[in-house]
């Protein structure tokens, strides 16, 4: 339901952020279409510099908590979506949400892998890994409790099925034995998994014999070992797996693949892109990082252009005289209106700038935390990008607008006699 | 009985002696009273007279408690206000004097009623009792029937009246004006120091004024020069009126 | 109270800013609501938690069953009081966003184990006569609308698959606001019934009452020793230990909402701080002319600090009103997300101290600057 809502709003959006980028352009062009000369404003902001400085401070607090929170989804999202690789096809159990959930016999994987569209190594080999997930208690190294992380039983060539993945220190795990390798993310984020050391697990010793980089996908919030001893550690039915993953010949034979595998009787499972399989995985946790933060960023902002309208007011008050002395000199209405409307924008620009600024160190920073859909930890990272930057300042230009257009509304049209006799 | 010389012996309502007052101004240091007497006896109405920057203004803070002097002793009724503390100061003033500036006295956002009220809100009397003292304070300065007005509906004179109606609203033992009449024109002007006039003649007030209008001044009994830090007699002489008059 | 009317005069004086600046505080405490709940569904509303209860689960890993003998072995070790299990079933209800707890249980010792899920006595018996019966919690059933008598379809790809279908006869209520009425139970015998063979006899885990809660270190040792170098270890931690910890994989929500609550309140604070200063700087020479008729330094401050105070009172009510409004239906919105999305008094209260904490600060300095405003300096002539 909260989908649904959200898409609902995506055309009304549009054209509202069109007639705020038209208002915005028109206002930026003040210099050049009003005739109040642009030093006007900026001495005035000058003058009055306390209050100028509270406005942009509540624009900067509202843009950079927006910004924080849709980095953090978009980050989360990066995360999973870098996870796979276009040429590479997932197959699991037929109705399965998640490999955790699926079931696939290794007689249905001999089976599969016969069909067309896979690539084979140099030994005529297919590319295939078949894979045994679980999660396994670790502990966090910075609460020192338990987090359920995801370890991967994968088949000794996983390497050359998913191509993204690099041993970045030490070596690979030799088939057969208690080894595992561990990701990047994962070593960092949990105790116990450096290289060398060994943690014990489902009554075994393993040891951490390399550490993987997997591109900053959800790979590398994992531990990878041997499938086949995986499976029998966590006492799983033999030669049961939870997914196989293959390297298709090239991307484009996902299709042909595809129609082998559904339409063959003796197999009962779903295929999808790899890519498109994690994409999935990642959908509620995203949404849910997206709204909460949008909610935030939505009331925060009402809060930030009652700080502007307030500062605004105060400017046209605070200014009275002035003002009814430009208009009595013969400045019209429209001129007034367009001068304090780019003052507004000047003072929001400023507060968007310092905003974004202020956030961008968070750019990289890891975190983690517990996918609901895969029921593991997973790490990410805070992705700021330029386009979300730009949406940033664009929302400051917004508040701005809104937080000056009835002061600027009001600067122009109060009656000039009046002003001028009260003073 | 008005004296400058420190001769007036107890029976005066204020009495000033040796008042001397430096301050600084821009890294140099101004003596602007030296060593100045004044006695004044109750029932009195005194307009101090001088040039600009002579410390009239000065002399009327000091007097009125708002300000302490560098040297020299003020007596008011008794007390001796030149070594108080600030609070008692501050409670000192809310009984005995009642100021009226030149601007600046009403606040806008009460009314006529609410702001002759004000003194009043600092004692312990009941609301009926103070309804019965600025009822009457308004009164005597004919604006009963204006009590509901805020300051912006009334004309300036009458602003000036409604001031002189809470100056007068706590009794207090004697007014201080510093240019009552100086925004108005002529005719608020004339109303206003007709009212003062009364509070003396018919309600035995003792009122301290300062103000460069030698007509203003020429409705004082007593017209005091303030020339070299200290106080001159300068009487009702057309001449002398004349001599300190600019100011 | 006499200076009342004084106070309002002044607040009154420019309605725009007033108005503008009640709407910060009402918008401030609307957010420390909005985070407070989110706070509160992360962390599980931790308080449902009981001291009394052990959670005994695999040791190995959280998904790796145990074996139905060990709820036997656990109820000979004194000091239990009742012993329980769960099944995860996790099946999907018509779409697969439909997502609620769906558990399989022990009917015989549930409502021992956790009496604080109540369920009328009578659809309890029908409970217990119906195998193919099913229990849902008050918030789940409302968010589908089901009521008793539905057949409730739900499908899986583990169990053996296919189409479970169940009669609900019961819907239970948490005796507290913060118990969980999402979850959905049906019978172990049921389940127990239909799965393959190979599956057979497994529990996910076992939730036990203790008598004496400062005996629960004592027996959740004795549990675990129980099992220790078994082929099914175990891990048993108090309920309460167990929500602590699984909060905590989330990451840290919790500096997380504190932050933005920080920034929020400094950004208030500066906001009103700016206007109260401004709003005294235009009244200097009112200032001035109280002073003058004998209102002390301190009642000035008094002044200034009453006023900055009322409008953080208005404002925060306004915004615990707002709250109250809005949150509830949020909560309905977000329920796929985050379905314990609950507005508590304790979150309202604590936003309105921090509003008044606001409107107290944002009147001291300005207020103390007025206190030392010297008349004579105030009211000297252009």
């Amino acid at each position: 339901m909260a989908s649904d809502f959200y898409s609902l709003q995506i055309t009304w959006f549009k054209v509202v952020v069109f007639l705020f980028g038209l208002t915005i352009l028109i206002v930026l062009l003040a210099p050049v279409l009003g005739s109040v000369p642009v030093s006007y404003n900026f001495r005035s902001i000058r003058a009055r510099w306390t209050s100028t400085i509270v406005a942009i401070l509540g624009i900067a607090g509202t843009v950079g908590v927006f910004v924080a929170m849709l980095s953090l989804a978009r980050g989360f999202r990066a995360t999973l979506v870098a996870s796979g690789s276009p040429g590479n096809a997932l197959v699991m159990r037929a109705g399965s949400s998640s490999e955790m959930m699926g079931g696939i016999t290794l007689d249905s994987i001999r089976v599969i892998q016969d069909k067309p569209g896979i690539a084979r190594d140099a030994t005529g080999a297919p590319l295939l890994t078949q894979d045994v997930v679980g999660v396994i208690p670790v502990p966090l190294r910075t609460t020192g409790t338990d987090a359920n992380v995801q370890v991967r039983g994968v088949s000794p060539n996983v390497l050359q099925v998913r191509t993204f993945v690099k041993i970045a220190q030490g070596r690979m795990f030799n088939a057969g034995l208690t080894e595992l390798v561990v990701g990047r993310n994962a070593s960092k984020s949990y105790a116990g998994l450096d290289l060398g050391r060994v943690i014990n697990f489902a009554g075994g010793r393993w040891t951490v014999v390399g550490i993987f980089d997997a591109g900053g996908s959800s790979f590398d919030s994992e531990i990878w070992c041997d499938s086949k001893i995986l499976n029998q550690v966590l006492q799983r039915p033999p030669n049961i797996f939870q997914s196989a993953t293959v390297r298709l010949t090239s991307p484009s034979d996902f299709q042909t693949f595809k129609d082998a595998v559904v339409s063959d009787p003796q197999l009962n499972v779903d295929v999808s892109r790899e890519v498109d399989y994690y994409a999935k995985q990642s959908t509620t946790m995203t949404t849910l990082i997206t709204v909460l933060g949008g909610i935030v960023a939505t009331i925060m902002a009402f809060g930030a252009i009652f700080g502007a309208l307030n500062t605004m007011y105060s400017a046209v008050a605070e200014r009275g005289r002035e003002i009814a002395t430009m208009r009595a000199l013969g400045f019209s209405s429209w001129n007034v209106t367009l001068s304090f409307l780019f003052e507004a924008l000047m003072i929001s620009l400023l507060g968007g700038v310092i905003g974004c600024l202020a956030v961008l160190r968070l750019n990289g920073v890891t975190t983690n935390t517990m996918n609901f859909q895969t029921f593991s930890n997973v790490a990410f990272a805070f992705k700021i990008s330029v386009d979300l930057l730009s949406w940033g300042i664009f929302f400051a230009l917004v508040m701005g607008i809104l937080g000056g257009l009835l002061p600027a509304i009001r600067a122009a049209v109060s009656p000039i006699a009046v002003t001028l006799r009260e003073l | 009985m008005v004296k400058v010389d420190g001769s007036g012996g107890d029976s005066s309502l204020i009495q000033v002696r040796d008042l001397d007052k430096k301050y600084r101004r821009g890294g140099e240091e101004i003596h602007v009273l030296q060593g100045l007497n004044l006695d004044v006896s109750q029932g009195e109405f005194v307009a101090f007279m001088g040039p600009s920057g002579s410390g009239k203004t000065t002399l009327l803070n000091l007097l009125g408690g708002l300000d302490v002097p560098t040297r020299g002793s003020i007596t008011v009724a008794g007390d001796e206000i030149t070594h108080m503390s600030a609070s008692k100061l501050t409670d000192w003033r809310a009984r005995h004097v009642g100021f009226i500036f030149q601007m600046y006295n009403l606040i806008p956002v009460l009314t006529a009623y609410q702001n002759v009220e004000l003194p009043l809100l600092l004692t312990k009397l009941s609301k009926s009792e103070r309804r019965a003292h600025v009822e009457a304070a308004l009164s005597i300065v004919g604006l009963a029937d204006r009590m509901d007005h805020f300051p912006r509906q009334l004309s300036g004179g009458q602003e000036q009246r409604v001031t002189i109606a809470r100056a007068v609203v706590s009794d207090p033992t004697f007014l201080l004006c510093d240019e009552p009449t100086g925004d108005l024109d002529r005719k608020s002007a004339d109303e206003v120091m007709t009212l003062i006039e009364e509070l003396v003649a018919r309600h035995h007030k003792t009122v301290l004024m300062v103000t460069h209008d030698p007509l203003v001044a020429s409705r004082a009994q007593t017209i005091l020069h303030l020339e070299k830090g200290v106080l001159v007699e300068g009487g009702k002489s057309p001449q002398v009126v004349t001599a300190g008059g600019a100011s | 109270m006499r200076f009342t009317r004084i106070i309002w005069a002044n607040l009154l004086r420019k309605k725009v800013r007033l108005l503008l600046t009640i709407g910060s505080f009402a918008i401030a405490l609307l957010l420390f609501s909005f985070l407070g709940v989110v706070r509160g569904a992360f962390l599980l509303n931790s308080d449902i938690a009981s001291a009394s209860r052990l959670i005994v689960i695999n040791r190995t890993s959280i998904i790796n069953l145990i074996p139905l003998s060990h709820a036997d072995k656990i109820r000979r070790i004194p000091g239990v009081a009742t012993v329980t299990h769960y099944n995860w079933f996790g099946g999907i209800y018509q779409e697969e966003k439909n997502v609620f707890p769906q558990f399989v249980i022990d009917p015989e010792n549930q409502r021992q184990v956790y009496p604080e899920l109540v369920v009328p006595e009578d659809q309890w018996q029908a409970f217990l006569k119906d195998r193919q019966g099913a229990i849902s919690g008050a918030k789940t059933a409302e968010r589908f609308h089901w009521k008793i008598g539905d057949r409730i379809p739900i499908k899986t790809s583990l169990y053996g698959g296919g189409s479970w279908e169940f009669n609900l006869v019961g819907i239970y209520h948490g005796k507290r606001p913060q118990d969980d009425e999402t979850q959905f139970w049906f019978q172990w015998d049921n389940f127990e019934e239909r799965i393959p063979q190979p599956i057979k006899g497994q529990i996910g885990w076992i939730i036990l009452r203790v008598n004496n809660p400062d005996d629960a270190p004592r027996i959740a040792k004795a549990i675990d020793d129980e099992f220790a170098n078994s082929p099914n270890e175990t891990k048993t931690e108090t309920e309460s230990t167990w929500v602590a910890n699984w909060v905590k994989q989330f990451g840290n929500i919790q500096f997380l909402i504190v932050t933005i609550g920080s920034v929020v309140f400094f950004t208030l604070l500066l906001v009103t701080g700016n206007t109260m200063a401004i709003s005294v700087r235009e009244r200097t020479s009112e200032l001035a002319v109280f002073k003058a008729i004998g209102y002390s330094d301190l009642f000035i401050l008094f002044f200034v600090l009453a006023e900055s105070l009322a409008i953080a009172l208005i404002g925060g009510v306004c915004g615990m009103l707002l709250a109250k409004l809005i949150i509830p239906a949020m909560a309905k919105n977000l329920i796929n997300l985050l379905p314990n999305l609950r507005l508590t008094t304790a979150t309202l209260v604590y936003g309105l101290i921090t509003a008044i904490l606001v409107g107290i600060l944002s009147g001291l300095l300005p207020g103390l600057s007025a206190m030392r405003l010297r008349v004579v300096n105030a009211l000297r002539r252009v």
